[in-house]
């Protein structure tokens, strides 16, 4: 039904722009130029009043026939089942009615409930046909609205023009309210978490067992929520990951705006641009099955004891992903700096290398910074790699051979399998997530605020 | 406002009394060009240049936009090499040296033949540091003491020092357009160069700022050589004692200022000098 409506709309829509476009034809014909508009703007301006309208309260219909109709259902159902119900209860007791208004009926059901589901399918219908109705009206009376507004002298372009700045709003508009959606639910579901494991202990804590007992009289059944270990682990990965990417992907960006040759270039960006495409599952493979066990091997030939899952293997790889990350920044730091600072250092005798050291890299530094800092939010928040490549417990220690585990991992570990939002255990993995968020938050707000202060200094 | 331009003045005056055409003809020449030609990838920019060039004494290049005055500038301390797809032929000697030559080490040279651009750059450091550049990579200070005179010569003799004594450690790109470019001069000058070559160093500076670049040009030509590229016509005039007319890639005449001004040989010289064609 939706899906026919929807196609009404757009078939109406082009109607109404044909019937706009034909009037503004017609003052064109017998006004000539002293006509405001084209007709194309008078047939868009019908064309949207006929459309956007009708699909604004589509939707809004869609979004709330559902809850209108569940609480008229409640409303017949008897005060005896209703009584002392809990909101579970209640929208078990819904599920029920339609379920069997659905068909799929598991046991006889009581009369009320078959009552109920009767009436539901009959509301549905009718709020159904009445939608088609409503929306259908809606459109009529738009188009009627906006045709008698249409005059020689009618500012149909503006109107256009309103309305397509309108649309850039909304667009922009939905990118914060999700932004800000996310912040809400991940804060809602932490508060939840606090309420059970005081703050302090969570963020100071130097143990991290997220279990929960099954039973009350269960081994080992206490868990404990304290996050150090964990983050411990995140800062060891991305600081080897920082370690392999930034001199790397620095020394590519160096290379590539200064001392490559067209033909280098144009072979050793696209094949930078591979690698920023590589998926992180891949990347997780490689480093599960190459990396982890030459490093592994290379650990025993030395005598040096190494864990099969090590940090050093997740951060390394981690960090040949970032490669491009920062190289592609630096290059664009490098190159934004003026060629007469370039002309001038050469001028005075210097090397490419002097030139690069004491002019180029301290001019670009608060870009390279930039570049630096999202790197690491990104090597912060990176989950698949770590997810295949590094362990699970969370031990408190810094060695880069060992085994260690991130933020994003447990939580990961902690929401795989069946999940309920009322313990601990799960509601620990959106602390976690929120105190991530902040983290990288924060570093891309520096980041961001370093990238623009370098970029006023010479324009 | 009264003191500048009685300053401007003066400058004036004082640049019309050094030109002398009669004591130019006997300085010794510092650099020869031979044929010099420049290629941008297909395109000819210059077809054979020759130019002889005296010691201690201002020759200024000018002719309309494009005519290739600023590429054979560039050709003369191979600021050309770093651009990709120019080929320079044809032979520039310095004191009877071959500046193409392979054997040359081009970052020697450049400290012999400095170079002032067309629009200020000075590096984003501090006044002392972007003066003190040159002579650190160059190494030609032994310590502290001496870096520091060299800086404060340096300044003196671009005639910036008494304007920014009291600030040297502040960064060099908070100065004026003017400022600025006796900054980028005194850059230059800290390496000890026998040459300087300057690409339209007022083109983007104020007339009172372009006044006192002039009298520094004249003041420094006592002891630099210097190569002046110039929109300006009125600017060779004042400034420098031989004048080159470059069209279309080409020398078209060359001489002493006076004569080019006065006297020109070739018709499109004086075509250009008379404002018809540029």
């Amino acid at each position: 039904m939706v899906g026919y409506l929807l196609l009404a709309i757009v078939v109406f829509a082009l109607v109404a722009f044909w019937v706009g476009r034909s009037a503004g034809d017609r003052f064109v014909t017998a006004g000539g130029a002293s006509v405001h508009s084209l007709p194309g703007y008078h047939g868009a301006f019908v064309a949207v009043w006929v459309g956007i309208p009708a699909l604004v309260l589509l939707l809004l219909w869609i979004m709330a026939q559902g809850p209108v109709i569940d609480g008229l259902l409640l409303g017949t159902l008897p005060a005896t089942l209703l009584d002392g119900a809990s909101n579970a209860d209640r929208s078990l007791l819904l599920s029920e009615i339609k379920n069997v208004a659905a068909g799929r009926i598991f046991a006889e059901p009581t009369p009320e409930i078959a009552a109920a589901a009767q009436s539901l399918l009959r509301w549905q219908q009718i709020a159904d046909w009445l939608m088609v109705v409503v929306v259908i009206a809606v459109m009529l009376l738009a188009m009627f609205f906006a045709y008698s507004r249409l005059a020689p002298r009618f500012r149909a372009r503006h109107g256009v023009e309103r309305f397509t700045t309108f649309i850039m709003i909304a667009c922009s508009v939905a990118a914060i309210l999700t932004t800000m959606g996310i912040i809400a639910s991940l804060v809602y579901e932490s508060i939840e978490f606090f309420s059970m494991v005081p703050v302090h202990e969570f963020l100071f804590g130097l143990r991290w067992e997220p279990q929960i007992a099954i039973r009350a009289d269960q081994v080992a059944g206490n868990g404990a929520f304290g996050a150090v270990p964990v983050f411990l682990g995140t800062i060891v990965i991305a600081t080897i990951a920082m370690l392999v990417a930034t001199p790397i992907g620095l020394f590519t960006a160096i290379y590539l705006t200064e001392y490559a040759n067209d033909r280098v270039r144009n072979i050793v960006k696209p094949i930078m641009e591979i690698l920023a495409g590589v998926p992180t599952v891949v990347y997780g493979f490689f480093a599960v099955l190459t990396v982890a066990p030459a490093i592994r091997s290379a650990g025993s030939l030395m005598g040096l004891a190494t864990s099969p899952n090590s940090a050093l293997a997740a951060g390394g790889v981690m960090g040949i992903m970032i490669i491009p990350f920062i190289s592609s920044l630096a290059d664009d730091a490098i190159r934004s700096v003026p060629r007469s600072l370039r002309d001038g250092s050469m001028a005075m005798g210097a090397t490419r290398a002097e030139t690069m050291t004491k002019v180029l890299l301290p001019a670009a530094l608060p870009g390279i910074m930039g570049g630096i800092l999202l790197a690491l939010s990104r090597a912060i928040g990176e989950t698949m790699i770590v997810v295949m490549a590094a362990g699970l417990i969370a031990t408190l220690n810094i060695n880069p051979l060992d085994s260690v585990t991130t933020v994003t991992v447990q939580i990961v570990t902690l929401l795989i399998g069946d999940t309920a939002f009322d313990n601990p255990k799960t509601l620990a993995a959106f602390a976690l997530g929120l105190v991530l968020f902040l983290v990288t938050l924060g570093l891309n707000v520096i980041a961001l605020t370093i990238v623009r202060r370098y970029r006023e200094q010479y324009d | 406002m009264d003191m500048v331009a009685g300053k401007v003045k003066m400058t004036q005056q004082s640049v019309n009394t050094a030109m002398d055409p009669s004591d130019m003809l006997e300085r010794p020449i510092r650099l020869t060009a031979r044929d010099v030609t420049v290629h941008y990838g297909a395109k000819q920019a210059l077809h054979g240049i020759s130019i002889d060039i005296p010691d201690r004494a201002v020759t200024s290049f000018i002719g309309p936009s494009g005519c290739g005055k600023s590429t054979f500038l560039r050709c003369i301390n191979r600021m050309n090499d770093t651009i990709e797809g120019a080929k320079v032929g044809g032979t520039i000697k310095l004191d009877g040296e071959d500046v193409y030559d392979p054997n040359l080490d081009v970052v020697e040279l450049r400290a012999r033949i400095g170079m002032v651009f067309q629009k200020p750059n000075p590096f984003p450091k501090s006044i002392y540091e972007n003066v003190a550049y040159g002579p650190r990579i160059h190494g030609l200070a032994r310590g502290k003491t001496d870096l520091d005179e060299i800086v404060v010569s340096s300044l003196r003799k671009a005639g910036l020092f008494e304007e920014v004594k009291d600030r040297l450690n502040e960064p060099g790109t908070g100065l004026s357009g003017g400022q600025q470019q006796r900054l980028c001069i005194a850059r230059a000058i800290a390496v000890g160069p026998e040459v300087i070559l300057m690409d339209e160093p007022c083109s983007a500076l104020d007339p009172i700022a372009t006044a006192i670049i002039e009298e520094l040009i004249d003041e420094l030509r006592e002891n630099y050589t210097i190569v002046i590229v110039t929109h300006s016509m009125q600017q060779a005039a004042r400034v420098s004692q031989r004048t080159a007319f470059f069209h279309l890639g080409n020398l078209i005449e060359e001489g002493v200022t006076e004569d080019i001004f006065t006297n020109p040989v070739n018709k499109q010289t004086q075509d250009y000098i008379m404002g018809r064609i540029g």
